[in-house]
């Protein structure tokens, strides 16, 4: 194997070791701050969400090797396109139904 | 009109093949190789849209208790923990077997991380089988209420998603077996480990919205 | 009543508990016992079998889409006008069909038309013109298309067995919770639709995938997105709606099934179940769902139009441009098929101007097609005719979609005949016209000779006159009133409009005997008809540059693309047809039986759902899932054509081109059409 390979093999190992590094803190995070419930609510409530977005984030960057380089920019739209969908769907039907709930309740 | 003997679209993928495949072959391979890892991430971003709805279903039901069990009641924070363990560190073997495969080729080595991760998932599927038993026993079955049934849709099919994804893992052991890390098989594990990862992205989704937020509320 | 072997399936649900019902099941057994006994007859077994069922080719697996939309055609409308004879005598009497089985009626037509006539429909033209459009071998994924038209018949098979065998549902073609709930829906029917609707759906999405990474993957060099045919952008923008918009439905009937089967609450009435969430859902997937379908006509005319003004394309940019606005926008305004749900007055605002944008890139187009229109030198051909109908009456029915879009004025319609008026009238203009100019369009290139241009013509005649003589009265009488589905009434001014309905549907029903004398006339003089050097209508995209039919590996050698219409550019500088110099030999797909095996086994799947044959359900899940794992373990999964085959073939081809003299466009029409057309000066 080339020494070539050798790095790029090196490169992408520290890739996964930094996700998971990441990702165990992004989690432990969130599951410590409610198990011990140190914060009040609404800063627990950020904390959830802001630890699960950016642990997507690091999710794609480094598992699914997702990056702003040229070779995935195909996928990268196929997944911004699709996270517009998404938002649509769902924030349309948050809307809708808790609207609706709101009339009738 | 200009002729050409073979068309190639643009070159990308999700995550990159070895290049064991004889030269020849080797463009070929390539750019089939290609055309099913972004078929295979199509349809995973289909796939998301299930999930989406399912999710967004489950949180227009928060109301929906019926007067039954709540998520106080039933979830097991700490079961939820070690179920995101045994997932995130699945994630990681994955990613090792993959690298074990495009740069060792060793079939020995692809299939023990391979097999580690399968036992991981295994464990996650225990422990969330537990998890519904538990909740079940505690009268929070499927049909005592809307938001259970929420719930239950949401947790297990992605509980489906992870037994579908170890039944997978089954068989690509068999098709190494009889072909060895032939492009094909490289591919077809590469879209298997793409699943697993979309699978733990999911799952944050679940212990956010669903374990943490439900007991937060 | 449950039995281990048959589960709740017994004598009872034999169809002879009214006479209709027994008519219309004999009706389905003989034809499919005439079916039978045709290709025995033939002797054709071998060669369905290994020519079609089997089958990999795009183009073949096209053809039995459309196969299977023809014949679910024939039933929907058989059906109509059933319902329109009903609704005709129905003044203070209750006519001949009783409540329940008109409500079947309205289901299935509802059911039928939208997912297994339009969609096969849509589906199999795509299948057949796409890869040869964009100088493509296939598409990406050959089994898997197979697969989706096995999946889609399996929808389309219980569909036809729910005639014979217990009775459909009665909850409309949208299946709205509560009402199609166990409690209030104990039957089977709702079941029959749940996993016809499921399955087909699942092979929609499928297609959807295999269609989109075809156009990403398999252009032919040179041909970039801008450059591909206006058809083809409509098929990435409906491959995308479908990979996004199927999983809504899918997740939606599961959930309904998961309340039926499983005791779940998402939409019952008790225990916290929420019906709206399913309509929601629903609509979440239906408003892309209308794109999906008329978006293909958008595109069938953008060709035909070009093509028979023998002028480029008017502001293809813009059109481009319009199709995929129209895909992104059609994802926003689901709501208005709700306005009456009970949301307060801005949500219904919102969505309301949402829809009314749509009209702008709507409107673009129609302008485009005129343009291109404009000093062109038209052919009135068939397609061109219904093109020209289109675009009268889809303008019609595009003001009436802007009416509608008002919330105040929704509420005043709302569960009227008014709106049935509105979206048959998008949907016969928009959809169906569009297949059936394309069916003419491109028959020729599918099997090498042109469909007789008389009886074409009275063909149109009679949809164009049924549709409207069968559509506008019933705007008329939508807004005086009258509730659509309804079995009887009891207002005497409806009576007249209904009367000029029936004959309407008299005259479609008209239509459907032309459509078969036409294929029947054709046949007949296929010799005459023949068109083998394959470009019939002086043509300007890909696939009017190879055989007709094209052989089985497409392009002898991919064309490299430098422009739109690439094909007539070549023609005008008297570059097209040039003899390859050197052949390869292609490597193709070879056939699999997994398709159709995925077929019987999704079949018996839902069947066995509906009937609660639990022994069977999981035959049909393991088979189906059994056959994709052990094909997976095949490697032998190709064959070569030999170079020498191909270039025998071509050479063989590129004679005959020689030998065939050049037609006046104005013989287009004629026997003189051997396929290759003068370039007008």
């Amino acid at each position: 194997m080339s020494d070539h390979h050798e790095a790029e093999r090196r490169q992408e190992l520290h890739g996964y070791v930094i996700g998971l590094i990441l990702a165990v803190v992004l989690s432990a995070l969130p599951f410590g701050g409610v198990m011990l419930g140190l914060l009040p609510k609404t800063s627990l409530l950020w904390l959830i969400a802001i630890a699960a977005l950016c642990q997507v984030i690091v999710h794609f960057r480094f598992f699914l090797h997702i990056d702003l380089s040229r070779s995935h920019r195909d996928d990268l739209q196929l997944i911004l396109f699709s996270l517009l969908i998404v938002a649509l769907m769902v924030g349309g039907t948050l809307w809708v139904l808790s609207n609706q709930r709101h009339m009738m309740g | 009109m200009a002729q050409t003997v073979q068309g190639k679209g643009p070159s990308h993928i999700g995550i990159r093949l070895s290049n064991a495949a004889p030269a020849s072959h080797q463009e070929e391979a390539r750019s089939q190789a290609e055309e099913a890892l972004f078929g295979f991430w199509v349809f995973l971003m289909s796939d998301l849209i299930i999930f989406s709805m399912l999710f967004v279903t489950y949180a227009t039901m928060g109301h929906s208790l019926a007067g039954g069990p709540g998520p106080h009641e039933l979830f097991d924070l700490s079961s939820a923990a070690w179920e995101t363990v045994a997932l995130l560190a699945s994630s990681f073997t994955c990613g090792l077997a993959t690298l074990a495969m495009r740069y060792d080729r060793s079939v020995k080595k692809t299939l023990f991380w391979f097999a580690i991760t399968l036992l991981l998932g295994l464990a996650f599927l225990s422990l969330e089988l537990h998890d519904f038993m538990t909740m079940a026993a505690k009268g929070g079955g499927p049909s005592r209420s809307g938001w259970l049934s929420a719930s239950w849709a949401l947790i297990g099919t992605h509980g489906l998603h992870v037994t579908s994804g170890c039944l997978w893992m089954l068989i690509m052991f068999a098709q190494t077996a009889r072909f060895g890390l032939d492009p094909l098989v490289q591919t077809r594990f590469m879209r298997l480990a793409l699943f697993w990862h979309f699978l733990d992205i999911v799952w944050i989704g679940i212990f956010s919205i669903v374990y943490l937020l439900g007991v937060l509320s | 009543m449950r039995h281990f072997l048959l589960g709740s399936l017994g004598y009872d649900a034999l169809p002879f508990y009214s006479l209709i019902a027994t008519f219309a099941a004999s009706i389905v057994v003989l034809g499919a016992l005439a079916v039978l006994v045709f290709v025995t007859w033939l002797k054709g077994w071998r060669a369905l079998w290994s020519d079609w069922l089997t089958s990999v080719d795009h183009k073949k697996i096209g053809i039995m889409y459309v196969v299977v939309s023809f014949v679910m055609l024939a039933r929907a409308v058989v059906e109509a006008v059933v319902m329109r004879s009903q609704q005709a005598v129905a003044y203070q009497n209750p006519g001949f069909i009783p409540p329940e089985h008109f409500a079947q009626l309205f289901t299935t037509h509802g059911t039928i038309m939208i997912f297994f006539m339009a969609m096969p429909f849509l589906i199999g033209i795509y299948n057949f013109v796409l890869p040869l459009q964009i100088g493509a071998r296939d598409v990406s994924f050959p089994v898997m298309n197979s697969i989706s038209l096995g999946l889609t018949s399996a929808g389309a098979v219980l569909l036809m067995i729910s005639l014979c065998i217990g009775k459909f549902s009665t909850g409309g073609w949208t299946g709205y919770p509560p009402y199609t709930e166990l409690s209030f829906s104990p039957g089977v029917g709702v079941d029959y639709w749940i996993w016809a609707l499921t399955l087909s759906s699942v092979g929609n999405t499928m297609t959807g995938i295999n269609f989109a990474v075809t156009i990403y993957k398999k252009r032919a060099p040179g041909m970039t997105l801008f450059r591909m045919p206006l058809f083809a952008w409509t098929a990435l923008c409906i491959s995308i709606l479908m990979i996004f918009a199927m999983p809504p439905l899918t997740v939606a009937t599961l959930m309904l099934a998961m309340d039926r089967y499983l005791d779940m609450h998402f939409f019952t009435n008790e225990l916290g179940g929420n019906m709206m969430n399913y309509i929601n859902m629903f609509w979440l997937f239906g408003h892309p769902e209308v794109y999906i379908l008329i978006l293909p006509a958008f595109g069938v005319y953008s060709e035909t139009i070009a093509t028979f003004s023998n002028k480029r394309l008017y502001g293809y940019t813009s059109l481009v441009w319009a199709t995929v606005s129209i895909a992104v926008l059609s994802f926003t305004v689901w709501l208005h098929h709700f306005f009456t749900m009970g949301q307060d007055g801005n949500v219904n605002a919102v969505f309301g101007i949402a829809t009314m944008l749509i009209a702008i890139p709507t409107g673009v187009k129609v302008y485009d097609w005129l343009l291109t229109m404009a000093r062109g030198r038209i052919r009135v051909s068939v397609p061109m005719l219904y093109a020209c109908a289109f675009m009268m009456l889809f303008v019609v029915g595009g003001a009436t979609g802007v009416m509608l879009a008002n919330p105040g004025f929704d509420y005043q319609v709302h569960n009227t005949l008014f709106l049935v008026a509105h979206f048959h009238n998008m949907l016969i203009p928009g959809l169906l016209f569009g297949m059936l100019s394309a069916y003419h369009y491109w028959f020729p290139k599918a099997f090498g000779f042109r469909l007789h241009e008389g009886w074409g013509r009275i063909v149109f005649g009679c949809w164009v006159g049924g549709f409207i003589l069968a559509f506008m009265p019933l705007y008329i009488v939508g807004a005086l009133g009258m509730p659509r589905r309804s079995q009887e009434f009891f207002e005497a001014v409806y009576r007249p409009y209904l009367w000029v309905a029936l004959c309407g549907a008299f005259l479609v029903l008209g239509a459907l005997v032309s459509m078969v004398i036409q294929l029947w006339t054709s046949i007949k003089n296929r010799k005459a008809l023949a068109v083998p050097v394959g470009d019939p209508w002086n043509g300007r995209t890909l696939e009017w540059s190879i055989a007709a039919p094209p052989p089985e590996y497409n392009f002898a050698l991919i064309p490299k693309i430098d422009c739109v219409d690439a094909f007539h550019e070549a023609k005008k500088h008297r570059d097209a047809w040039r003899a390859p110099e050197h052949y390869f030999d292609i490597e193709l797909p070879s056939n699999t039986p997994v398709g159709f095996v995925c077929c019987v086994a999704g079949g018996v799947f839902g069947f066995a759902l509906t009937w609660h044959i639990w022994w069977a359900v999981i035959l049909g899940a393991a088979v189906f899932f059994g056959a994709i794992i052990l094909r997976s373990f095949n490697r032998n999964t190709t064959y070569i054509v030999p170079a020498s085959e191909i270039r025998e073939n071509e050479e063989r081809w590129l004679l005959t081109l020689r030998e065939t003299a050049f037609i006046d466009n104005d013989a287009m029409f004629t026997t003189a059409n051997n396929g290759l057309v003068k370039e007008p000066i």
